[in-house]
């Protein structure tokens, strides 16, 4: 455990942007009463309630659930994003993993496809237009046979469950240095590829939703492998090799690869 | 007074839903898109609902303030759903279903709508599996399941500790396939400003794009709220920051009763305060309370590190006073007795406000690895917040507000007191009585939107007649004036004190006087306190800004404006039901083994207010509770 009054000096960099169409720039803030067990969002709400009390315009950023799951924070801390360590959203990192005295950079997530709407937040709604476009199993409600009726391997579950854990931050598309969303499209892809629910509609929804995330502004995927390094939810890398083939299936048709 | 009429089909429980459907008109397909349904969120409710009614040819609108629907609060539910299939051949019913639901509400809920509940319960597994979430599976291919706080059967099925996440990306592509189908509309960062009544109907709303600061009118058939609950009022809870009580409480302030509003919940497990700055309480599932046992030193004062402290001088408090559930009594009663051992000094950690969630039996019996396939992920969160190794420390853990009972008063059609108006998920108040079972939020947010409200609506979308209106309607134009003076009134107000430092102390008063446990004299405090501070907001909040433009400190004094008089209905819903239920506890009445006295003489109802004006004490009506089918008993997990 940290001791309670420990108190530390933080300066920081912040992007301030006032809207899509303003240019940017980094605003410095000093903040010497920051205690190890805030947040890093707690620590920014901190700085909110000192600018508006001052009279200022606090720092626009976005977050919801604050605990790693709805997938709406999202800052670029020192470079990395969400921040130091692995597995974590911004909402999960801690002032504990800084030093007295340190100096942060805060930034947006940059890429073409998530345009600034103001300051840290970004506009990610891309990622709702690629699902749109075949990121489900299309069956109404009511049409459903018994729960049990399709068993479904332990394994297989465990593994689709895995891709499926992904919380559409769009962690994966800041870090790559081409803004590609290929972790993002190939985790829900592979969700329904290894299900046997998601068979009926595999190639045509490998092949619309790759379409889309084409017709986004987001660029091609180069195997760096930097979106799963900065993944909250640790999605594999593989889902991208997934993604590819299925695909290549979609294109050519089921029978001529396997 | 008026009298509620909460619509109950006749006839026997369990015939009552099936035969109802069969009375209830229906929209023929060619007419159902004439009809603009307006939909305000998109948790489970909302987005189970904007996706059936699109599938079955309604025109809908799905407004809400996130960036996608996918973010909605829903998402952070963790344990699981429960549902009577009886997979696990342990003795489980629809019958018992609705029965633990009847008990363990404490018997302050809708028998017609429980049952109903616990009808369509199979059927949201079976929509679930159809969408391809991947539930937890046994070896041979059939679903798992697990228990859960209050039962005594294993009914819940879930998905690792991420079921909430994993049934509403189902829903959020249902919806989404309807988007691209051209059926829903979505309405992207939109905050529900105003309620649009014409003729004593409800037609529309006011909504202020978040982007441009503008206001928007959309006008339809009928108003879906699924705004999700308020735990928030108390700053402190375990909901997602932005979940507010606007929606509801301005639909309230409209003509719509709500209802027993001082049922809120308090999670047992959640990881306690650690410093002023804290912004939420993060819950972990009670899934952990199957394997971990809950215990504090026997002696008050024992700072002694966990490890240090033998067995035999530790109390495993609920084990001792409840042998036959031990650890899994439902969460009221977790709760308070987690809240009593710390009253006597005996709390752990700095704070002295947590008590233990031990794992080193489990660990032991089963091996970490088990343990990690079952609650790897909470383990994580814990050691993420606390720095600390929950395989080798016990957890530290304190009741949080986590969720809301009260809502909007709604009658079997889900109907609030407005015509056109509907209440779905945690914004109504129907069916958990005074203390929701574990499990059991997930079943009805998807039992409203996927198998209820799709009949209802069309049921009165087929008995009404509905005049065609524009946004330019005299009441439309009105409404949309009166929220453009709220908000100027908000920004002209210039003073010194950020509206979450108001906030915040607000929350101070209403856990302290109208949390855990609460009396006459608390109830008179807080309602003198929250008066104080309502005045002081609207003398002195800062907020910064235009509102022509994106400006998030505007949301959030909306927000906190509404918390600052919806508080006060809570301290008096709590003050005026004299008797302890459920999560309501008043010191004044218990056993005298400290357990919740109920009287069901004079409070076997739902307390229902109705809006009298600015500054005026609401109106408190009441819809009598009759058991037929359980008869109310003092509950009972000894």
């Amino acid at each position: 455990m940290t001791a309670d009054n420990k108190k530390m000096k933080i300066s920081l960099k912040i992007w301030r942007q006032e809207s899509p169409q303003a240019a940017g720039h980094f605003e410095a803030y000093e903040l010497d009463d920051v205690t190890p067990e805030m947040s890093f969002l707690e620590m920014l709400d901190h700085l909110n309630e000192k600018l508006v009390s001052e009279g200022k315009t606090p720092v626009y950023f976005e977050s919801d659930c604050r605990e790693g799951i709805c997938g709406t924070c999202g800052l670029v801390i020192n470079g990395i994003a969400h921040g130091v360590g692995p597995r974590k959203a911004t909402c999960q990192l801690h002032m504990r993993s800084f030093q007295d005295g340190e100096t942060i950079h805060v930034e947006p997530w940059r890429a073409k496809a998530f345009p600034v709407i103001q300051d840290l937040g970004v506009d990610r709604s891309a990622f709702d237009r690629i699902i749109a476009a075949g990121g489900y199993v299309s069956v109404n409600t009511g049409n459903a046979p018994d729960g049990n009726s399709l068993p479904v391997g332990k394994t297989t579950a465990e593994q689709a469950f895995d891709a499926a854990a992904c919380i559409g931050c769009g962690a994966c598309v800041a870090a790559c240095k081409n803004a590609s969303a290929s972790l993002f499209v190939s985790a829900k892809i592979s969700q329904y590829a290894l299900l046997p629910q998601g068979q009926p509609e595999r190639a045509r929804r490998a092949g619309a939703m790759v379409a889309q995330m084409e017709e986004e502004a987001f660029g091609s995927c180069t195997n760096e492998t930097e979106c799963s390094a900065v993944c909250p939810k640790g999605i594999s890398f593989e889902n991208i090799v997934r993604m590819n083939r299925e695909f290549l299936r979609s294109q050519f048709g089921s029978t001529e690869i396997e | 007074m008026m009298k509620l009429d909460a619509k109950i089909p006749s006839g026997d429980i369990s015939e009552k839903w099936t035969r109802h459907k069969f009375e209830m008109k229906l929209v023929s397909p060619a007419n159902r898109r004439k009809h603009q349904i307006i939909i305000v969120g998109t948790g489970l409710a909302g987005a189970s609902a904007a996706a059936t009614l699109g599938e079955a040819g309604y025109q809908v609108k799905s407004i809400f303030y996130h960036e996608s629907p996918r973010r909605a609060h829903s998402i952070a539910a963790q344990g699981g759903i429960n549902a009577a299939k009886n997979y696990q051949n342990d003795g489980d019913s629809v019958f018992r279903l609705f029965y633990d639901t009847i008990k363990g509400g404490d018997f302050r809920a809708r028998e017609a709508n429980v049952h109903r509940l616990a009808e369509v319960s199979t059927s949201i597994i079976d929509q679930c599996v159809a969408q391809g979430v991947p539930f937890a599976r046994e070896y041979g291919g059939t679903l798992a399941n697990r228990s859960f706080g209050g039962t005594q059967v294993s009914r819940t099925f879930y998905a690792r500790g991420q079921t909430g996440q994993q049934l509403l990306l189902g829903a959020y592509g249902a919806m989404m396939r309807q988007v691209d189908a051209g059926q829903v509309e979505m309405l992207t960062r939109r905050e529900f400003m105003d309620l649009v009544v014409v003729n004593g109907q409800a037609r529309g709303v006011i909504v202020r794009n978040l982007l441009t600061g503008e206001l928007e009118t959309h006008m339809g058939s009928a108003v879906v709220l699924a705004t999700g609950g308020y735990s928030n009022v108390y700053y402190l809870s375990t909901n997602a920051k932005h979940s507010n009580v606007s929606a509801t409480w301005r639909a309230y302030k409209k003509g719509a009763l709500f209802a027993n509003p001082s049922f809120m919940q308090i999670h047992p497990t959640c990881i306690p305060v650690s410093g002023d700055y804290q912004s939420k309480l993060t819950l972990m599932s009670e899934s952990l309370r199957n394997d971990g046992r809950v215990w504090v030193p026997k002696q008050a004062g024992d700072k002694r590190s966990p490890t240090q402290i033998p067995e035999s001088e530790r109390d495993y408090f609920l084990e001792r006073k409840y042998p036959s559930f031990g650890n899994l009594v439902p969460r009221d009663v977790a709760s308070r007795n987690a809240k009593t051992v710390c009253d006597e000094g005996r709390g752990v950690g700095n704070s002295g406000e947590a008590v233990y969630l031990d794992f080193a039996d489990a660990i032991g019996r089963l091996g970490p690895q088990k343990i990690a396939e079952k609650y790897g992920n909470l383990f994580e969160i814990y050691s993420n917040i606390t720095g600390e190794d929950p395989y080798k420390l016990p957890m530290r853990i304190f009741p949080a507000p986590h969720y809301t009972m009260g809502g909007l008063w709604v009658d079997y059609h889900l109907m609030t007191t407005i015509p056109g108006l509907f209440a779905i998920g945690e914004a109504n108040f129907s069916d958990h009585g005074a203390n929701r079972l574990g499990a059991s939020a997930l079943m009805q947010g998807l039992a409203d939107g996927y198998f209820v409200l799709p009949y209802t609506l069309a049921n009165y979308l087929g008995n009404t007649s509905l005049a065609s209106v524009s946004d330019q309607a005299d009441e439309a134009k009105a409404t949309r004036r009166s929220v453009a003076e709220k908000i100027d009134r908000i920004l002209g107000v210039k003073g010194k004190t950020p509206v979450t430092v108001i906030h915040r102390r607000l929350g101070r008063v209403m856990w302290n006087f109208v949390g855990m446990s609460r009396s006459k004299e608390g109830c008179q405090k807080a309602i003198q306190e929250i008066r104080e501070l309502r005045e002081e907001f609207w003398s002195d909040c800062a907020v910064p800004g235009d509102a022509n433009t994106l400006n998030h400190s505007i949301e959030l004094a909306g927000r906190v404006a509404d918390f600052l008089e919806f508080g006060e209905l809570i301290a008096k819903d709590a003050e005026t039901r004299e008797e302890s239920c459920g999560c309501h506890f008043r010191e004044e009445y218990q056993t005298p083994e400290n357990e919740a006295l109920r009287n069901d003489d004079a409070f076997a109802h739902v307390a229902a207010f109705e809006y009298q004006g600015e500054d005026k004490e609401a109106l408190r009506h009441q819809e009598a509770l009759v058991f037929e089918n359980v008869k109310p008993s003092q509950r009972s997990y000894k």
